[in-house]
């Protein structure tokens, strides 16, 4: 992505201006890095003070007195906002929620790029419809549909029904779609089966789009917010945004503990986004353009 | 059979092969049957039925109805619910259409500037120089945060007494600003904080459509003696058209489906002057519980948004043409 990139101001430019506008181009990014960076680094300094201090006046960037209160205060168990279990709980649900996005949508991406079945053309329109439905209209019957499945505060409620989108379906055809078909024609040839084909050659053909996938549900899943907000309620049984939403109504002005909780919750998406950059930046801008 | 495969042309490439002649490709495979392309539908079929086709079906009959969910009467009503909505002085109409108000006043305000400040930024990191990732990365970073952490953040640096805002503004001699409790500076802190949030996410998929752009057409107006300004005039724009009619919709209705920044930086206040519609329904909802009404609402707002979509599909393609 950034090597295909052409520049868009042109040689035939004095080098003059050139320059200027490249000076000018480094101060505008380096004023916007402060601004976007400086708000994560007062979090994470916040999170590091003994409470008195985080509203002492003159502010301090780094902490007068180095503390771990605000964690420990995360870490017990017995508090009414256990914020280690909602991260526990987080971590299973995301997890979960994506390894069963994969195994739905895969096999369902493949039979409708692959094969031919009555109903086919009518399902897919279907489901792609679907992804222009406000979601706002599902969640009170989906909160009914799921209450019925006696999954309201537990974590099913919040790994399951989401899966159910058809953003993942949607990508996934459009890269089975383009793979070319002599593989699998060969393998044919060697005498495999539908099922084999689909697990031995196109699945390790598949690992960035799935990778990407993977990616980005384990994102949503981990952000979501408004329906955890309403189908879990016991405080074991939260996950961390619903949490820290809890977390701020109880622990009101100790900042250094509501912002360790944002610290915690950050964490590992920012990891993932560290690591994985590329895979998330090109799934988002793929899924943009050309969806 | 699969020697009839075997003798077609080369390589086919994706665009030739959705043109190719339709086979009835589960006969390529001996014994196939022909339940399998069911067999790998299923799962994802059984998810979409139960919680996405019947909740929409469901949606529309539990608007139909006196939905109590603590009751364990649910009384047919017919259109009642609708027409409450739409009759000055009913229990819902008031506080519905406040809600639709401030749904409408922030999407208004925030759109503009979620669609030009990307484009400026797309705009300046699409030139070569170095550390074009890094600040690409930098300014798509906060959109992988949860709203939940922006939120508790934002609320924390826009504090009247102790946030960092207030702090540096006071330094510079301007005095306290009540940016979450009083109009119309609570709108500045949701819109604010929701630019910090996503600006990203529009700049990376405008820097995608313009990095589609050829660069032959720059060199040759160039050539012809265009200037930075006619060239993005004549050359960006009508070649970022459809990705800015993309930008448009997805954030028109982002913004228009607002919750997290409202519910966490102002929790609604002034009083309910920033208590969006989709606050106002899931809390009708799934915390008074009076579903009926809350179903005919979402309703009601998703025609809304559906108009709203057409008519940015329609603006744009008639100036797109």
């Amino acid at each position: 992505m950034v090597q295909s990139t052409a520049p868009a101001d042109i040689k035939t430019e004095r080098g003059g201006s050139r320059r200027l506008k490249l000076v000018l181009s480094y101060a505008a990014l380096i004023l916007i890095t402060i601004v976007f960076v400086a708000p994560l680094l007062w979090m994470v300094s916040t999170s590091f003070k003994t409470n008195p201090e985080t509203t002492q006046w003159p502010l301090s960037w780094i902490p007068r007195e180095f503390s771990v209160e605000g964690y420990s205060e995360l870490f017990n168990p017995t508090s009414e906002t256990p914020v280690l279990r909602w991260f526990v709980n987080s971590m299973i649900a995301a997890t979960a929620h994506t390894l069963l996005v994969l195994v739905t949508a895969a096999p369902a991406a493949y039979a409708l790029a692959r094969m031919h079945f009555r109903g086919k053309g009518l399902m897919f329109a279907i489901i792609i419809s679907t992804l222009f439905i406000p979601p706002i209209i599902l969640i009170t019957p989906l909160y009914l549909v799921v209450d019925t499945l006696g999954w309201l505060d537990t974590l099913l409620a919040v790994i399951v029904p989401s899966a159910a989108g058809a953003l993942g379906v949607f990508l996934l055809r459009q890269f089975f779609v383009s793979l070319p078909r002599e593989l699998e024609e060969a393998a044919v040839l060697d005498g495999a089966n539908r099922f084999q084909i689909f697990t031995r050659i196109i699945l390790p053909l598949s690992k960035a789009p799935l990778a990407t996938l993977a990616l980005l549900s384990f994102l949503t899943n981990w952000n979501d917010f408004l329906w955890p907000v309403y189908v879990l309620f016991s405080p074991q049984n939260l996950v961390l945004p619903p949490g820290l939403s809890k977390l701020q109504g109880a622990y009101d002005t100790d900042y250094a503990v509501i912002m360790a909780g944002g610290v915690l919750a950050s964490i590992p998406v920012l990891i993932l986004f560290l690591i994985a950059q590329r895979y998330i930046i090109e799934g988002v801008s793929r899924s943009g353009v050309k969806g | 059979m699969a020697t009839q495969q075997v003798g077609q042309p080369g390589a086919t490439p994706p665009a030739a092969a959705k043109k190719a002649p339709r086979r009835q490709e589960n006969k390529d495979f001996i014994g196939a049957s022909p339940l399998t392309p069911y067999l790998f539908m299923a799962p994802y079929l059984v998810l979409f039925f139960v919680f996405v086709l019947v909740p929409v079906v469901y949606g529309l009959w539990i608007s139909l109805h006196n939905w109590d969910y603590l009751l364990p009467g649910k009384p047919w009503v017919g259109l009642e619910n609708y027409v409450d909505l739409f009759t000055p002085g009913s229990t819902t109409s008031g506080p519905f259409w406040n809600s639709i108000e401030a749904t409408g006043k922030y999407t208004l305000f925030s759109v503009p500037l979620l669609v030009i400040i990307p484009l400026l930024v797309a705009l300046v990191l699409n030139q070569k120089f170095r550390g074009r990732a890094f600040f690409r990365g930098v300014f798509f970073a906060p959109y992988v945060l949860s709203i939940a952490v922006v939120g508790i953040l934002w609320r924390f640096l826009l504090d009247p007494n102790v946030g960092l805002v207030n702090y540096y503004l006071g330094q510079l001699g301007i005095g306290t600003v009540p940016w979450i409790t009083a109009l119309p500076w609570a709108w500045v802190s949701l819109v604010g904080a929701t630019v910090w949030w996503t600006l990203g996410f529009n700049a990376v998929i405008y820097l995608a459509g313009l990095q589609d752009i050829p660069r032959d057409l720059y060199e040759a107006a160039a050539v012809d003696g265009a200037n930075a300004w006619q060239r993005f005039l004549n050359i960006t724009i009508p070649g970022l058209w459809p990705v800015l009619l993309f930008v448009v919709s997805i954030t028109i209705l982002r913004e228009a489906n607002m919750f997290g920044q409202s519910y966490i930086i102002t929790q609604g206040a002034p009083g309910e002057e920033t208590t969006t519609a989709i606050i106002y329904i899931a809390e009708t909802g799934l915390r008074q519980f009076n579903m009926g009404a809350a179903a005919a609402m979402a309703y009601v707002l998703a025609f809304f948004l559906l108009l709203i979509s057409i008519a940015n599909f329609a603006f744009f393609r008639q100036r797109g043409d």
